[in-house]
């Protein structure tokens, strides 16, 4: 039956979460924004409240496995569900806060996500980040450099990362590494790295437009020795082309899982800027109402709208690629479109935001200008625009990698 | 109706998977087939009308007292059906739900006695042509501020005014004209050939082969029984024109998916420069926004016919779904032209068809009341 209203449960979620996010994170943004890179010790107390509540960020940010339950397939709203509306009502607070919350790393959901029983003992309550990108490498994530050796009972990793989200203070890294570079995607391994490991430096921590709170970090392998079975997946190197195929699939089919929850971020701060440009409006006699023809509005209230829409429709973009999730259907495409739209239209939005409410907007006493610093990057991480404009051109035109550079 | 949803859910029921497959095989076969040659007839065929009542559109939701079948209205079956039938297109689609617009807007707003006395004729195995009368020639026109006035005099009222873009103006025996007595709107069904009534046919950029008209009204005498509304129970405007813009956003919804079946297929087998164009990102990324955006207005008309349907308030997520879906569907069809080049401003495609009858979405009020 068609509803795309969330569930009496997920809608008793999203307010609950929502008042925790305002009372407790909210009142920091701006702190933290200015005092860039400080720890936020508050956020020690709503980490441990979160994980009370049955599930750390990293299954917010959509690593979580459903457990299989016995009998006929019924509509599910899951896990992914849960993900996306804590996501956006997180980021409504604060991105950079929701980012730096420990626990909350994409390494947590990538170990959630493909880690053994016995890894997940070991590792299931670290704090991971997740460590891909190197300056040479962006979007192109199979043309990394790193290595990794195996010697005697070891790995030996030797490269660089940057852009290393919470890399400062995490407890372990998960690191993309190639076992060798000439055989191409295949040998992309990924590996549990912790913290203090010989040879591993945080050498820099980046000076960011936004999501200040949270930190990014550089970090260098030099001959970085780490235990033999810190290998998430199947250390053989596939040899057929549909072997191959496979294995660096499960590795994006993580991406799959975090593109909705990037998305929930982004249409978080949208919802963020949106709000607080209604308050602004209003007390100023502004009235919003959706009741004359749209060109009969003044122009303040037409736009008002459209952003809304966009707004609105990001959001059930969102929805849908969860729901896909939830319902074990595949969702490759729907998580690319919801990121793309979400991404663009949180720019859009809060930068818009900015503009409409002038010097309010664009001042440090509200938080509008904060909004459309931090939302900028969700346009870009976890899949650029334009990389998520590629994935859905060549699902709707049945068009390969090779065929659609 | 009315029943509440558990969960976020986008699968049919079974009866609405039937009835679209259904629709879907009409859709196909009835309208699109025809439409550029209806478009340049500026008509629809002989006998369109007639087999569109195959569907039953005006019998299965005609209470059992006026000789249909009764069966309880269904906001997200009928967005269903607007949807497919836009995919045809979209003014034939709209024709064809000229009837039962006026059907569920005396529904919602009639005493049973004029739900019988307006609706019966309707109750026919052939196409009776009723409509509704809303919008008027004016750039700055809004629902809510009609010029169109009736005027108390005794048992009767008088109705003056001009109204536009009437479907089916010239075939509907009855028109239910929507006007302001004392800046309150309600509704009031006149006969087509009352005195004081003229119609004439207009001409449109798009939406050619539905007819529209110009209704004028001068000092037409209805009887005050004809009068939809009342102070207790006042014509539900909001109501009317919220559902009639998701129809016209449903019907938008089939014409991009028939624009970006169009242009996928084309921009695959188009080649320059030695290799199909769809293999550049400029061409690519076009064709993959378009399929976000429709998504987009998708979702938007889903999520406010399911809230219409469990009988929610759905007021801002109709008005925001057609600011999309006029938004969007506009942008879908001007790329959609664009993506084929100057083929694509030849009437041979029908892509030329869809860019003119998109325009109308922004544009049209009060049609497909659903």
């Amino acid at each position: 039956m068609i509803n795309l209203e969330l569930s009496p449960g997920h809608q008793n979620i999203t307010n609950m979460i929502h008042g925790m996010a305002k009372s407790m994170i909210r009142p920091l943004a701006r702190k933290y924004d200015t005092q860039e890179h400080e720890p936020a010790v508050e956020l020690e107390n709503l980490a441990k409240m979160m994980d009370k509540m049955g599930g750390g960020m990293g299954d917010m940010m959509g690593g979580k496995k459903e457990e299989e339950e016995e009998g006929a397939p019924k509509i599910k709203n899951g896990g992914q569900m849960m993900g996306v509306i804590g996501a956006m009502e997180m980021c409504w607070a604060c991105t950079g806060l929701t980012m730096a919350i420990p626990g909350m790393g994409l390494g947590n959901a990538a170990i959630s996500s493909v880690a053994t029983d016995e890894q997940k003992e070991r590792f299931g309550k670290v704090f991971a980040a997740m460590a891909i990108t190197e300056p040479g490498t962006g979007s192109d994530s199979a043309n990394i450099s790193t290595t990794a050796v195996l010697d005697g009972d070891e790995w030996v990793l030797n490269g660089e990362k940057i852009f290393v989200t919470d890399g400062g203070q995490c407890t372990h890294i998960v690191v993309w590494a190639t076992l060798d570079k000439s055989l191409g995607k295949a040998a992309i391994k990924s590996f549990v790295v912790e913290k203090g490991a010989p040879g591993l430096e945080v050498v820099r921590l980046e000076k960011k437009m936004g999501i200040r709170a949270s930190d990014t970090a550089a970090i260098t392998f030099t001959d970085c020795r780490i235990p033999k079975d810190n290998i998430l997946g199947d250390p053989a190197i596939a040899k057929t082309a549909e072997e191959r195929k496979k294995a660096f699939g499960g590795v994006m089919q993580t991406f799959d899982n975090t593109r909705p929850g990037v998305g929930a971020m982004a249409n978080g701060v949208a919802k963020a800027a949106l709000d607080m440009t209604r308050k602004i409006l209003e007390k100023e006699g502004v009235v919003l109402d959706y009741n004359k023809r749209r060109w009969n509005n003044t122009a303040l209230q037409s736009e008002f709208y459209s952003m809304e829409a966009d707004y609105e429709a990001a959001r059930l973009l969102i929805l849908k690629a969860a729901w896909l999730a939830d319902n074990k259907i595949p969702n490759s495409k729907e998580a690319s479109m919801c990121k793309a739209k979400s991404g663009r239209v949180g720019s859009y939005i809060t930068l818009r935001c900015v503009e409409i409410c002038g010097s309010l907007g664009y001042g440090e006493e509200y938080l509008l200008e904060k909004f459309a610093r931090d939302s900028k990057i969700l346009d870009i991480f976890e899949g650029t625009q334009q990389i998520q404009q590629l994935i859905v051109a060549r699902h709707q035109l049945g068009l390969s990698s090779r065929e659609l550079k | 109706m009315s029943e509440q949803a558990e969960v976020f859910d986008l699968t049919l029921t079974e009866e609405q998977r039937i009835t679209r497959e259904t629709v879907r095989k009409f859709a196909e076969a009835e309208l699109l087939l025809i439409s550029r040659d209806a478009d340049e007839a500026a008509a629809a065929p002989e006998g369109f009308y007639k087999k569109t009542t195959e569907l039953g559109l005006s019998l299965i939701p005609l209470p059992e007292e006026c000789g249909g079948a009764g069966m309880p209205r269904s906001p997200i079956a009928n967005m269903l059906t607007a949807e497919d039938l836009g995919k045809g297109d979209l003014s034939l689609a709209l024709g064809a739900v000229t009837p039962l617009a006026f059907i569920n807007t005396v529904l919602d707003n009639g005493t049973k006695a004029q739900q019988e006395l307006f609706l019966t004729p309707l109750a026919s195995e052939d196409f009776v042509a009723a409509t509704i009368a809303l919008m008027e020639p004016r750039a700055t026109f809004d629902p809510s501020e009609l010029q169109t006035t009736a005027t108390k005099d005794g048992d009767s009222y008088v109705l003056n005014g001009v109204k536009t873009m009437v479907l089916l103006g010239d075939i509907a025996q009855q028109i239910l004209v929507i006007a302001e007595e004392e800046g309150v709107a309600a509704g009031y069904v006149i006969a087509a050939s009352a005195e004081g009534v003229s119609i004439e046919n207009e001409a449109y950029m798009g939406l050619h082969s539905v007819n529209t008209s110009k209704v004028t009204l001068e000092n037409v005498k209805v009887d005050a029984t004809a009068k939809l509304g009342s102070e207790e129970q006042p014509f539900q405007l909001q109501r009317f024109v919220d559902l009639s813009r998701l129809g016209v956003c449903a019907m938008s919804l089939g014409v991009c998916e028939a624009m970006l079946e169009y242009v996928t297929e084309y921009v695959n087998e188009r080649v320059a420069f030695g290799e199909p164009i769809s293999h550049r990102q400029s061409v690519a990324f076009m064709v993959a926004n378009i399929s976000i955006e429709l998504e987009s207005m998708r979702l938007m008309v889903y999520r406010a016919a399911s809230r219409a349907e469990q009988g929610l308030d759905f007021h801002r997520e109709a008005y925001l779904a057609q600011v999309i879906c006029a938004e969007k569907s506009m942008e879908i069809g001007n790329n959609g032209v664009q993506l084929l080049g100057g083929h694509g401003f030849i009437r041979e495609h029908m892509v030329e068809l869809w860019y003119r009858n998109l325009r109308a979405v922004g544009v049209l009020e009060g049609a497909a009341s659903l």
